[in-house]
């Protein structure tokens, strides 16, 4: 009885993890493809490029570890303004394939310019010595690495929850993801509120890169290989709110290692038919509201 | 119309002959991964070729030329490799295939091989029933039973209880029947055995599973890289070395190439497998030497380098034999007898029963040496190893 206690608070302590870091990724995606109505495949090249940049960083230019996170978020998060300027921005009203060949598009380009950068091999991941090893709790050990990661999650969770619930800019968000006709009738400047928000998207996605780079490594099919479990995350959370994506994560992340540790025969099966299951109960995903 | 097309057909008939009268020129069909997710793969087989290309390209015969014809097959993609095969063997008249990074491919084109009587070398697809299906298939790479099965034995006099856990393809389910069958063999008890999927990225669950079931020495087997690396990361984050058990596998899992980006977690695996850049053999130091200067020193040679370099070396032997006049049946009975000693990985000799390879397996350990993680050959665990799964399923 002991032993099935111990290991069910380690499958929760795993799950929960990576549950944050698919989290941090998917979260971004949620918001603006919930915001915007945009298809945005592309979103997972964000998070390889947070990764690349905190990576190189560290180890080309010797910056620490929390410096480099910073760095990630708001090198990608301004370069994502140039994009959805450039790019994104004449899109919003052209159809769904459209803006899916576009970002499948964005992809490709994005995995060739990383394999031109940086090689096709994983970029190595040297993390600094106060997060390495193991952190005693309770009188168990966990790898810190991962007690950071749950740490940093939470925080992060509640800030962006306090944001987008408590605040005037939360509350505009909002009323423009339920209904962007009239909330530029009432007089907000969508068009800056999409810009600022894509923006805090995609230095999220690359905050998750880089947090994630020790389990999910970066290498340039990052991008392609990825892109189905941030889909699984934004689709069973369901579009444009914050909770969902948070539930969803939890829940595949836990479900995803408890079934590696108690039936591994199945393998990666048990994500899938959960999928399947879910989206059949309720097609907008957990939290979603039923289209329009 | 119909002149033009004459004088076209006059004018190809003349090149050719034209051709054949200033020098014999030996084509090889080269079909590897170049493009896709997996290119990172072709790229080494590439570097081997071209660095070998380099180095002796120009020792032929007088008057014999080589040309490459080089085509990507974008992946394992069966269907697609055959595809390839046909048309190097039908239009462009190849008289080597070689390449293959993937035994699926390489497996669609063995038969091709045999009915077109063309001599197929594969530098790196490992499957290991392969050579059955082809008497004009031959390898130079290696099985996993080759590295696997040796290392399953060793293992056995050492430890009692073994745990295995190998990526869910086939070559993973290979490397794992092997490890067991020798380590049974050696009086070891098999704990049990998990495969993982392919996509997996998070081995912490996996892990937690291991250390519950406390065995004495844990085997993996996954494509090099940064699967390999996650699962040694997982088995580093539930400090499994420090609860008493050893990471051991083939060494697939700690390519040379990828070692440095895997980090400290590999620091401690103990490998079985034909090739390491850290060997001092003089060979091997003057390849790794060419291979640095040609493509930067921070960058090592893998197996699949080293497998592309040696089936070069191979076929360029073959042509010089022959003095460039290939004949098909003749160039299969030379490599039924091959041998080359002075291969970057030891002796090697194709075996002339299954025209497999015949290489040294080495024992060896990451260590750092000069603030570098390399692959410390710590001694020989068998000597010019005939593929073991042949030995024990012979044709019938």
């Amino acid at each position: 009885m002991q032993g099935f206690a111990s290991s069910l608070v380690s499958v929760a302590f795993h799950g929960i993890a990576y549950g944050m870091i698919l989290y941090v990724i998917s979260v971004g995606l949620s918001v603006t493809m919930g915001l915007m109505g945009f298809v945005n495949l592309a979103h997972g090249v964000f998070a390889m490029t947070g990764g690349y940049v905190m990576l190189s960083a560290m180890s080309r230019y010797d910056v620490p570890f929390p410096l480099a996170l910073c760095l990630a978020f708001v090198l990608v998060a301004a370069a994502s303004v140039v994009l959805e300027r450039l790019l994104y921005a004449r899109l919003y009203s052209a159809g769904d394939l459209e803006q899916v060949l576009l970002t499948i598009g964005l992809i490709f380009m994005a995995v060739a310019a990383a394999r031109l950068a940086y090689g096709t091999l994983q970029q190595p991941v040297n993390l600094p010595p106060y997060l390495k090893g193991q952190f005693a709790l309770f009188g168990r050990d966990f790898p810190a690495y991962r007690v950071f990661l749950v740490a940093f999650s939470s925080v992060l969770v509640a800030v962006l929850w306090f944001g987008v619930e408590r605040t005037r800019w939360g509350a505009k968000v909002r009323a423009a993801v339920d209904n962007r006709a009239m909330a530029q009738a009432i007089g907000i400047n969508t068009s800056l509120l999409f810009t600022v928000t894509f923006a805090l998207g995609s230095g999220l996605a690359a905050l998750g890169g880089a947090l994630g780079a020790d389990i999910i490594a970066i290498q340039p099919i990052y991008p392609f290989e990825n892109l189905i479990t941030f889909l699984i995350v934004v689709a069973v959370g369901g579009m444009g709110s914050l909770r969902g994506p948070f539930v969803a994560a939890l829940l595949i992340g836990i479900s995803d290692t408890a079934c590696k540790y108690w039936l591994p025969q199945f393998g990666a099966f048990f994500i899938y038919a959960a999928t399947i299951a879910i989206l059949l109960w309720r097609p907008a995903g957990l939290f979603g509201k039923a289209s329009q | 119309m119909l002149t033009r097309i004459i004088a076209c057909v006059a004018s190809m008939i003349f090149a050719a002959s034209a051709g054949v009268a200033v020098a014999q020129t030996v084509k090889i069909g080269l079909i590897s991964t170049y493009s896709g997710p997996t290119a990172a793969q072709g790229d080494q087989l590439d570097k081997g070729v071209k660095l070998f290309m380099k180095l002796n390209g120009s020792k032929l015969p007088p008057g014999v030329k080589v040309e490459l014809v080089v085509r990507d097959d974008a992946g394992a993609n069966p269907d697609n490799a055959k595809r390839i095969a046909q048309e190097l063997i039908v239009r462009d008249k190849v008289q080597f295939l070689t390449g293959l990074v993937w035994t699926p491919n390489a497996a669609s084109i063995a038969p091709l091989a045999a009915e077109a009587k063309v001599p197929f070398i594969s530098m790196n697809a490992a499957g290991v029933g392969i050579p059955y299906t082809s008497d004009y298939f031959a390898r130079v790479s290696f099985t996993l039973w080759q590295s696997s099965y040796p290392l399953g034995q060793w293992a056995g006099k050492k430890y009692k209880r073994a745990y295995t856990m190998v990526s869910d393809f086939a070559p993973g389910h290979e490397a794992e029947e092997a490890f067991i069958k020798g380590f049974k063999e050696s009086g070891g008890v098999i704990v049990d055995s998990v495969r993982v999927p392919l996509a997996a990225t998070d081995f912490s669950a996996y892990m937690q599973r291991v250390k519950d079931a406390k065995p004495d020495v844990l085997f993996g087997f996954n494509p090099a890289g940064k699967q390999a690396t996650a699962q040694m990361k997982g088995f580093a984050d539930l400090d499994l070395g420090k609860a008493g058990v050893k990471y051991i596998g083939p060494g697939d899992i700690t390519t040379d190439e990828e070692l440095q980006g895997m980090g400290d977690v590999a620091l401690g695996v103990m490998t079985v497998h034909h090739y390491s850049a850290a060997a001092d053999r003089p060979a091997n130091k003057a390849f790794v030497a060419a291979y640095k200067k040609e493509y930067g020193a921070n960058l090592n040679p893998g197996f699949m380098s080293v497998g592309a370099y040696d089936a070069m070396q191979l076929i360029f032997d073959a042509i010089n034999a022959q003095k460039g006049k290939m004949d098909p049946q003749a160039t299969m009975q030379y490599i039924k007898s091959y041998k080359n000693a002075n291969s970057p990985r030891g002796p090697i000799a194709i075996d002339p029963e299954t025209r497999d390879i015949m290489q040294n397996e080495y024992l060896r350990e990451v260590r750092k040496v000069g603030g570098q993680l390399a692959n410390v050959e710590i001694e020989v665990v068998g000597k010019m190893v005939k593929d073991p799964w042949k030995q024990l399923n012979p044709k019938k």
